[in-house]
């Protein structure tokens, strides 16, 4: 039945696999770019950033090609169209690894301060992006609500790192701009998490019709 | 807006002689909306429709157990006057229908039955029914040619005039557009959606985009039973039963 169809939603499942793991060497890229002043990192980054923009345009012209072919409904529906929104959340942590990988072109060698918490904040970013997408790929809602959770550790690690700068800062005022630089890669960190979060929402709306499943609400509409 | 049921189905079971068609069917049809009826082929839904007028009395051996209502008065009482039921209740085809006589003379035939012979209430009723089925302006410089020579969307809408000429409180579509080309499917669909103001509608369809465009409700049958029945919007995004979902997803089977 549909064997098409299904092989196509398939595709579909293995380019947005394919997807994430551009995000993921975009981030892995980016931060080792920063920690170990890798130029030729900081250019992988960016050449990553370029793929996942053309892996969400391909991903588009398959979705509108289900779409316009197979007339979607339910399920199939809910799929497609959480994947047209989930490539845009994708396509947003693309850029921001391209922006950390920025940076680090003019923080330019300084070691980072060993007490802050960048590394860490990035593998929990990380590690938010790919859960997200597997748990699309796997249809597994306790896996996406597990990201949603997960957000808040990626949080408190933001704070963590801002009150490690500013304490640098007042011990030494000439680190002022470094400090500023490392800020705003913790923010685009921070924001990495919050698009795996959205990614993480529309794996439960495919999964369940609703973003935020709960317990399921009366339908009082209805017979 | 709140719902008014104006038919209503309890454990209604339907049988061909030995065959049992309906099994237990239970649902409030509400007024002035759009019901539609779909499942494959067999399910019992045209059936089901065919109930609502009566149509299936034709048939040798047919029979009906349970209770099936329109606005609280058994349909299958055996006081029922039959012919009155099917003018409350009208019905369009499949296949495009039209009388071998004027396209005048089609949308009068109803109201001549039902005795007015006064010429100029025959012209008011016949114009207004060819406006509600949005043939009017197609037709009324030719309104005593032969119906035959329009095409099969005008004949098909034509036949919807002639239902609504009897004022009917609703109106029957049993997959009254799959004969027809898009462009004139598009205008029943246009028109049915106008009439819903006025008549309560319930379609069999084989479209499933048909039903989720212009349904309010829609019914899923399989082997006789109703499945699931539910607001449209929901059943083409969140079925509850898996039947359903492998349905109308075409994974049926």
């Amino acid at each position: 039945m549909r064997s098409r169809f299904d092989r196509e939603l398939e595709q579909l499942h293995q380019e947005l696999t394919r997807m994430g793991e551009l995000c993921e060497e975009a981030i892995s890229a980016s931060v080792l770019a920063l920690l170990e002043d890798d130029r030729a990192m900081a250019e992988t980054a960016r050449a990553r950033e370029r793929a996942i923009d053309q892996q969400e345009r391909d991903i588009e012209s398959l979705c509108m090609k289900l779409l316009l072919q197979q007339q979607p409904v339910a399920r199939d529906l809910r799929t497609i169209s959480s994947a047209l929104k989930m490539i845009g959340d994708m396509e947003r942590i693309g850029d921001q690894a391209a922006d950390i990988a920025e940076i680090t072109r003019h923080i330019g060698g300084a070691p980072l301060p060993g007490q802050v918490h960048i590394e860490e904040m990035t593998q929990a970013a990380a590690k938010m992006v790919t859960s997200s997408v597997a748990s699309f790929v796997r249809g597994d809602l306790g896996m996406a609500q597990a990201v949603m959770a997960y957000d808040d550790v990626v949080d408190q690690l933001f704070c963590m790192v801002k009150e490690e700068l500013t304490a640098l800062i007042r011990r030494d005022a000439s680190s002022a701009g470094e400090a500023l630089d490392l800020l705003m890669i913790a923010k685009y960190l921070e924001r990495i998490g919050d698009h795996a979060v959205n990614v993480a929402e529309w794996v439960a709306y495919s999964l369940t019709g609703s973003r935020y499943p709960g317990p399921p609400a009366a339908d009082s509409a209805e017979p | 807006m709140a719902e008014r049921t104006i038919l209503a189905a309890r454990d209604l079971d339907f049988y061909y002689g030995e065959v049992q068609a309906l099994r237990h069917i239970s649902i409030n049809i509400p007024a002035a909306r759009v019901t539609a009826f779909i499942g494959p082929s067999g399910c019992g839904k045209s059936t089901f429709l065919r109930t609502i007028n009566r149509m299936n009395d034709l048939i040798p051996a047919a029979r009906a157990a349970g209770s099936l209502t329109f606005r609280g008065q058994e349909i299958y009482a055996p006081d029922v006057d039959v012919t009155d039921l099917r003018r409350r209740v009208g019905m369009v085809f499949q296949k495009p229908n039209p009388f071998p006589m004027s396209v005048y003379d089609n949308v009068a035939y109803g109201p001549r039955t039902h005795g007015i012979r006064d010429r100029r209430r025959l012209d008011l009723i016949v114009e207004e029914s060819l406006r509600a089925a949005a043939i009017w302006d197609e037709v009324k410089d030719r309104l005593k040619k032969s119906a035959m020579s329009l095409s099969g969307g005008q004949q098909q809408r034509l036949c919807i005039a002639r239902a609504l000429a009897v004022e009917p409180e609703v109106l029957l579509m049993d997959e009254a557009t799959s004969a027809l080309d898009t462009i004139s499917a598009a205008r029943i669909e246009d028109l049915t959606l106008e009439l819903r103001e006025r008549f309560t509608i319930v379609m069999v369809t084989h479209n499933m985009q048909q039903a989720a465009r212009i349904s309010d409700k829609t019914a899923f049958f399989l082997a006789g039973e109703l499945i699931e029945f539910g607001n449209t919007e929901r059943i083409f995004s969140m079925p509850r039963d898996k039947r359903t979902e492998d349905y109308i997803t075409g994974r049926f089977g």
